[in-house]
């Protein structure tokens, strides 16, 4: 029992709580920069004239196409071929932010054609430009549309986080591959590692569900569609 | 005198802290056409469902054939829902099966009939109505009164001794409420047994053997079409009658 | 970045290999073709399981007893809450040598997409029989029919239906996530790909060409599903015109 509670006091514990902190370093960004780049190329599949329209379509047909473990291997093994090299952790942000983003503009994509063309004649009519009608009056509809998919997207996001490890960034799932191996005592060390990641799921739904509520405006439910 | 079909003592539901059947009583003779008229709310339906049990009364007791009903038993309840039709307002058709397959599936699946007799009975209960022509069509092919035709087949092939119909005109175009009058008009003359919520009171009385007025979940007053709507001993009676009259016209 | 490559260099640098590059893929592509054949049947089995437990698991929840409610939902949230990889890790380095059983990788991915699967199939079809109407349990209870019987012949008919289309997304979502079933060594796609890759040190291509054979086989099954849809459609009746 001792000998069990030390080797968690001094073995794990700071193992675990290192893993933890890169995931996290792994997570934010790649959430934040993934976002982005879905809002972008969201309004750009809807808005964009044809070829940059047809450019977006394809972005998101492959990145959403591949698997993000090839995608990553790509990034990080693949680069080399033509000379770029790119650390496991960058490389890692990067696969991340790209796939989840196109995953995201699925989502942005969907609310912008919920939106009704009311909202957009009436903007219109009001003298909007384009673009400050994109970005006042359609955008914070179609977000607010788009949160519980997009939220869905990121806990997806912080699942997949684990797949760094694949790539020799040693997140979470890296530093309990790295104890398991040392001790042997798997099934301990991963149960420990999903719980970890129980706890991070589960907050972020916590934290997403929130937002959706402080969002919320009446009678703008999200339908079914 | 002859016994009831159908026997309803006492039946009482509550939802919450909310009265919505308080205590109605009902006996139903062979051949008789109950109406139930009342306003919104009064808690037709409910009583309607609680006589199959789709809603499970609080208290009160049933008897079909003078044989009472125990519902906690689920192969008594079956055998009795068998027995006792049911036309919902929405139709309630199933979905992903066709007119003819709408029919069939009660036979088939609950009495254990073969497909092929089913079929043929289907397609009997179907022209009855007639919709033989409409028998392979779904039920998002079909015009609301058809549907509603559709469903008084299905309840049909079950050789119901008993048809409960909640409003089965009410969401129904006007147009389209008469084909939906003239099965149920036929069924009676067959000397079909049935307990029905309308507001169409003009059809009502030209066919009911007795009207009963709900209110606030009870039978308020009871009698035939001329007493109710005529000679109507309560003061809320003869408000709604005449209310309802000026609705919905004098003929239904 | 280790390197600052000018960008023409790196992409003189891509042209000067392509030859040889595509003479790599060529010879590569039969092995990662039979590979293909491992990833899908990874994919059916998982779905398979998948669908033999999430079926049962809507109903429950829909339908179940309050505590078999909670058991389901506590099920749900905790295979949707972990991530794929450290449940690889967990039932094929720790559960079987605990438990003394001997399965191999390809055994263990299997069970693990399929458990992983149904609790997310388990909540497509939770939704779609809560999205049809309640009448339609009414009406088939009004004709005598037990609860299992109305379930069976009335609701999973139409749910199932309704579902088609969740089911082609978990297709595609287990097509991508089985490449993760490469961590245990299971000869799929990815796998291969890498195996060739760092034999011939043509790893940009050979991820290319994993990559093209994925999106060749998302679809084919996106396709193959939709032709499915097609089959069970019923007039008037699809998710999006209820
Ligand atoms: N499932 C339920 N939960 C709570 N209250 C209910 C429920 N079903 C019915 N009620 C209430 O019971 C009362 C009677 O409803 P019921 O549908 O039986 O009336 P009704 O006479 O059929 O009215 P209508 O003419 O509108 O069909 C109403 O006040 C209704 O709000
Ligand atoms: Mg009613």
């Amino acid at each position: 029992m001792t000998e069990g509670w030390l080797y968690i006091q001094t073995e794990v514990y700071p193992a675990l709580l290192k893993g933890f902190w890169v995931s996290l370093q792994l997570i934010a960004p790649s959430a934040l920069l993934g976002l982005a780049i879905g809002i972008m190329v969201g309004v750009l599949r809807i808005y964009g004239n044809r070829p940059v329209m047809a450019a977006a379509n394809t972005f998101v047909a492959i990145f959403r196409g591949i698997p993000l473990v090839v995608q990553l291997f790509i990034w990080y093994f693949g680069l080399p071929h033509i000379g770029i090299y790119l650390s496991p952790f960058f490389a890692s942000v990067l696969g991340f932010s790209l796939c989840s983003g196109a995953y995201h503009s699925e989502y942005i994509r969907g609310a912008l054609l919920s939106i009704k063309r009311g909202q957009m004649l009436a903007a219109q009519s009001l003298g909007f430009s384009k673009i400050r009608m994109i970005f006042s009056i359609i955008l914070p509809q179609a977000i607010r549309r788009a949160l519980p998919g997009c939220g869905n997207e990121i806990i997806y996001l912080i699942k997949y986080s684990s797949l760094a490890y694949m790539i020799t960034c040693i997140e979470l799932t890296g530093q309990g591959k790295i104890l398991a191996s040392n001790s042997f005592k798997y099934t301990e060390v991963f149960l420990m590692i999903g719980a970890c990641y129980l706890v991070m799921t589960s907050v972020a739904s916590i934290i997403l569900g929130r937002v959706e509520d402080r969002l919320r405006i009446p009678g703008f439910e999200h339908r079914r569609t | 005198m002859t016994a009831p079909i159908l026997r309803i003592e006492n039946i009482s539901k509550r939802y919450g802290k909310k009265d919505v059947l308080k205590g109605a009583s009902l006996d139903v003779k062979k051949g008789d056409l109950k109406i139930l008229i009342g306003p919104s709310g009064a808690g037709k339906s409910t009583l309607l469902q609680c006589i199959n049990f789709l809603v499970k009364p609080d208290e009160g007791r049933i008897w079909l054939d003078e044989q009472e009903v125990h519902y906690a038993n689920k192969r008594d309840l079956y055998a009795y829902r068998q027995k006792v039709g049911m036309i919902f307002q929405d139709f309630n058709l199933f979905d992903h099966l066709t007119a003819l397959e709408n029919v069939r599936i009660g036979m088939v699946r609950v009495k254990g009939m073969g497909k092929a007799e089913a079929g043929e009975r289907a397609v009997l209960e179907l022209e009855r109505v007639g919709l033989k022509e409409h028998m392979q069509k779904y039920p998002a092919q079909l015009s609301g009164g058809q549907k509603q035709r559709v469903s008084i087949a299905r309840a049909l092939a079950m050789d119901p001794r008993v048809m409960l119909l909640d409003e089965p005109t009410s969401a129904l175009d006007p147009e389209l409420i008469g084909e939906v009058h003239a099965v149920i008009r036929d069924l009676g003359n067959n000397g079909m047994t049935m307990i029905m919520a309308t507001h169409q009171i003009g059809f009502a009385s030209s066919l009911a053997s007795e009207i009963l007025f709900m209110e606030d979940g009870r039978i308020l007053e009871r009698g035939t079409p001329d007493k109710i709507f005529n000679h109507a001993e309560n003061a809320r009676t003869q408000e709604f009658c005449s209310k309802i009259t000026e609705l919905y016209g004098e003929r239904g | 970045m280790r390197h600052r490559v000018p960008l023409f260099h790196t992409f003189l640098k891509a042209i000067e290999r392509m030859p040889e590059s595509l003479i790599a893929i060529m010879d590569a592509l039969p092995y990662l073709l039979q590979g293909s054949i491992v990833t899908l049947i990874v994919v059916v089995g998982a779905m398979g399981l998948g669908f033999a437990l999430g079926a049962p698991l809507a109903v429950g929840q829909v339908y179940g007893h309050p505590v078999l409610r909670r058991f389901i939902a506590v099920y749900v949230w905790f295979f949707r809450g972990i991530p794929l990889l450290v449940f690889l890790f967990l039932f094929y380095f720790g559960l079987c040598t605990a438990l003394d059983i001997n399965l191999s990788a390809f055994t263990v991915a299997i069970i693990v997409l399929g458990l992983i699967s149904s609790a997310y199939q388990s909540q497509i079809f939770r939704g779609s029989i809560l999205s049809l109407p309640e009448g339609q349990l009414k009406a088939a209870r009004a004709l005598g029919m037990s609860d299992f019987k109305a379930i069976s012949f009335i609701i999973l008919p139409q749910a199932l239906r309704l579902s088609i289309p969740g089911w082609s997304n978990e297709y595609s979502i287990l097509l991508k996530d089985s490449a993760v079933t490469y961590a245990l060594g299971v000869a799929e796609i990815m796998a291969r790909s890498h195996f060739v890759a760092t034999r011939t040190y043509q790893h940009l291509p050979l991820y290319f060409a994993a990559g093209v054979i994925f999106l060749v086989l998302t679809w084919a099954g996106t396709k193959g599903l939709r032709l499915l849809e097609e089959r069970a459609r019923i007039p008037g009746y699809s998710p999006h015109g209820l």
